[in-house]
């Protein structure tokens, strides 16, 4: 159905000496659905590929966080996700460090590529958080931290000249290590969750999970996750943000299944099998860490590289970023047309 | 914080991680999302627009021819969901009305920015929202302009120059000769370099198919030469051969729309959209778009840097000018407020002068009722002295006729006695 060449035609003819009022511009209507008329192939699918070689060369940036008490195995982890000396420990920081009086954050950056795929990945490192005597508001900082890169892009995206990429350094992912212990979480662990969960994804991690039998494993992963319920604490995949009903069956197998996932680390090589495999050897044997039946490493490392780190980056971007905003806008009375309201508001009143 | 590795450098991998299928996740997220594209086609009634539509997506889009008597250039349009394997594409036709029919042209072109830039306008404005909804928001701006140049062998029209110069900055231009089958080759040949020339002497810049890509450079740059594309449309089908192919029969042979000696019409159909289609959808993104923005923004009133090169925030922008307006509005209050205070003055006086006088009067009222009041007590006393005079004589009178009534009594006695006598 046409909407105003249809109409006009009718007043054309008395209109004809009297200059008729520019239209509003003709907006979209509802779409037809083509579907069955498809009568060969036009190349449309090609789009695909189109988006895949453009998004190939301009590189991807991915910033994961890791948080926990030290001794807990996340630089090592983190080197062993991306098989590659990635972490503070290993670009020349000294391991034998002081434990820092507060908590610091430490980003580094590196480029690393994969089957054509350029990736800067930044590790960011909270030496110093949970090891003090006193550990109140030690996730203060880095909420702080987390914020700061929000804020940046956003006086980014706010300028009248903008970058054509705007540079992102917000944390995609925060990686939370829980000590083994085996019994329940800690205070520190839950109000760092609940703080946090808030503003950034968090996958909650059980650290050196080769101190743990496969029962007192999977009770441990039980009770963390009623722990988390109870309190309120969604982490990611965030329950509200399945976006369909295949997302929400995926994803919940993995929220009451898998997750917490219970991980170890290594970034040496053995012999076994006559494979190398990257473990660790104890006098009991070795545990491989890329063993489903040893750990749950693959696990993670499959979730949130293979298959959610698009997904990561997205609601980071969608979800997570757009919440700031909003509350900073908010903050400050909105930005250009809210202001045009206010003004008519204003004279209005007068 | 301490960012180690501004020049970050690379570090080797020890063995396969799986990021590699980072595109895919994207590309399938994008596939779940649906696409959108949304063509302009700018011509004159009876070019051929919407015939090249139906044949570029193999389809009939519904419609009627409209006529030449439109009063002014509109624009139509019309979104249709099309589905390819798993691709999903909302695409998005508009097509001009009554461009060129006119006696007087010198505003066609304007319906055409208007409509452009509105959609730019509705995404600028859901990109300043502070609730804003962009992963899911229904792009409406055009990614590509097929501007038809009729047939006419010799050369562009003005009105095409006008627009195509108004346009350019505005959306990615590919030029296409419509109804190509007109032409001949060798007048096709002279055609073509004759338009080219007369765009690059009038500095219109039309969409170049990019070259940067290794695996398109080749295909796009060949391309580039052979614009603007001569096409043919048809949706007609007939049998050539033991196939059967879109084409025009005439008497002395039949034009097959997709051979490539006869009409450009695969070539057009490979650039605008097996080739760079997602290359229109960035460019309008991220050139056109953002010059709308920044021309829109700076109109408002909004800079990036002040003369002493401090970056201003927007907000900081936004900050100044606020407290600058709102300090406007308190003068005027205060104005307004002043104003009213002499008005009430002023009244204030003329009321004490009213009163003034209304004592006056009615002190002048007071003296006259009292002189009054004495001149009657006056009035009064007078005319009671009379009546006690006229009293006084009355009972004066009555005394002297009781009298004069005894005398006379005795006296008409006296008179009778004399009488008798």
């Amino acid at each position: 159905p046409h909407t105003g060449p249809v109409e006009s035609k009718n007043e054309a003819a008395m209109s004809e000496l009297v200059p008729e009022p520019r239209q509003k511009p003709v907006v979209p209507m509802k779409p037809m659905g083509i579907n069955a008329n498809l009568l060969g192939y036009i190349g449309i699918d090609t789009i695909i590929e189109q988006m895949r070689k453009k998004t190939m060369k301009t590189g991807f940036d991915f910033n994961i966080m890791v948080v926990g008490q030290s001794g807990l195995g996340k630089s090592t982890l983190v080197n062993t996700l991306f098989k590659s000396q990635v972490s503070r420990k290993s670009s020349g920081w000294n391991r034998e460090e002081k434990i820092p009086k507060t908590v610091e954050i430490k980003a580094i950056g590196h480029v690393i590529e994969e089957g054509g795929v350029k990736m800067k990945l930044t590790v960011i490192d909270t030496p110093g958080f949970g090891d003090q005597i006193n550990n109140e508001n030690c996730w203060e900082p880095i909420e702080k931290y987390i914020n700061e890169q929000y804020e940046k892009f956003l006086k980014e995206e706010v300028n009248i000249a903008r970058k054509k990429r705007i540079p992102d350094t917000r944390v995609h992912c925060c990686l939370y290590f829980i000590s083994p212990t085996g019994h329940s979480l800690r205070p520190l662990d839950l109000e760092f969750m609940k703080h946090l969960s808030k503003v950034v994804n968090i996958i909650p991690v059980i650290a050196k999970a080769d101190t743990m039998t496969l029962e007192e494993k999977s009770e441990f992963k039980q009770r963390v996750r009623k722990e988390l319920e109870i309190n309120g604490i969604e982490f990611y995949p965030q329950k509200e943000f399945d976006e369909d009903l295949e997302d929400k069956t995926e994803n919940d197998k993995i929220r009451q299944e898998s997750m917490p996932f219970a991980v170890v680390g290594s970034d040496k090589e053995y012999q076994v099998n006559g494979k190398r495999v990257l473990g660790r050897k104890t006098p009991w044997g070795i545990i491989e860490v890329e063993n489903l039946t040893h750990c749950e490493f693959a696990l993670l490392r499959d979730f949130v590289i293979r298959t959610h780190l698009q997904d990561l980056k997205e609601v980071t971007h969608n979800i997570h970023y757009e919440t700031y905003r909003a509350k900073r806008l908010n903050d400050n009375g909105g930005l250009p047309p809210m202001t045009v309201e206010t003004e008519e508001n204003h004279e209005s009143n007068l | 914080f301490v960012f180690q590795g501004e020049g970050c450098r690379t570090v080797p991998l020890s063995g396969h991680v799986g990021f590699d299928s980072l595109p895919d996740q994207l590309v399938n997220k994008s596939v779940n999302h649906g696409f959108c594209f949304n063509i302009l086609c700018v011509g004159e009634t009876g070019l051929g627009k919407s015939t090249l539509m139906d044949t570029l997506f193999n389809t009939k889009f519904e419609g009627d021819p409209a006529s030449h008597s439109q009063p002014g250039v509109q624009l139509k349009s019309n979104t249709y969901d099309l589905q390819e394997s798993n691709v999903n594409l909302k695409l998005t036709i508009v097509s001009t009305v009554g461009f060129g029919d006119q006696i007087n042209k010198e505003d066609s072109y304007k319906p055409i920015v208007e409509f452009i830039d509105a959609q730019f306008e509705a995404y600028l404005q859901e990109e300043l929202k502070i609730k804003r909804v962009l992963h899911n928001y229904h792009d409406t701006r055009i990614h590509a302009c097929l501007y038809f140049i009729a047939p006419t062998g010799h050369s562009l029209k003005s009105l095409d120059l006008v627009t195509m110069k108004k346009l350019d900055s505005k959306v990615n231009i590919i030029p296409i000769i419509a109804k190509s089958d007109a032409i001949s080759k060798s007048e096709l040949t002279k055609f073509k370099i004759k338009i080219t020339s007369e765009l690059v002497s009038n500095g219109v810049q039309i969409y170049q198919f990019p070259t940067d890509d290794e695996s398109v450079a080749e295909i796009n740059g060949t391309m580039n030469a052979h614009l603007p594309f001569a096409v043919i449309g048809s949706t007609e089908e007939l049998k050539i051969g033991n196939k059967m192919m879109k084409a025009r029969q005439y008497p002395w042979g039949t034009v097959q729309v997709e051979n490539e000696a006869h009409c450009d019409f695969v070539k057009l159909r490979e650039m605008l959209i097996r080739v760079n289609m997602e290359d229109l959808r960035e460019q309008t993104h991220t050139r056109h778009y953002e010059l709308y923005r920044r021309c829109k923004l700076e109109e408002m009133g909004f800079k990036d840097t002040d003369p002493d090169s401090k970056p201003f925030s927007l907000q900081e922008t936004y900050e100044a000018k606020r407290n600058e307006f709102l300090g406007e509005l308190q003068k005027k209050e205060e104005a307004m407020r002043q104003m009213f205070v002499q008005r009430v003055k002023e009244k204030e006086a003329e009321l004490k002068e009213a009163e003034k006088e209304l004592h006056e009067k009615f002190d002048r009222l007071k003296k006259l009722h009292q002189d009054e009041k004495k001149k009657l007590e006056d009035k009064k006393k007078s005319l009671d002295d009379e009546v006690n005079a006229f009293k006084q004589r009355k009972t004066a009178a009555e005394l002297l006729q009781s009298q004069a009534q005894q005398a006379g009594g005795s006296q008409t006695l006296k008179r009778d006695k004399e009488r008798k006598k």
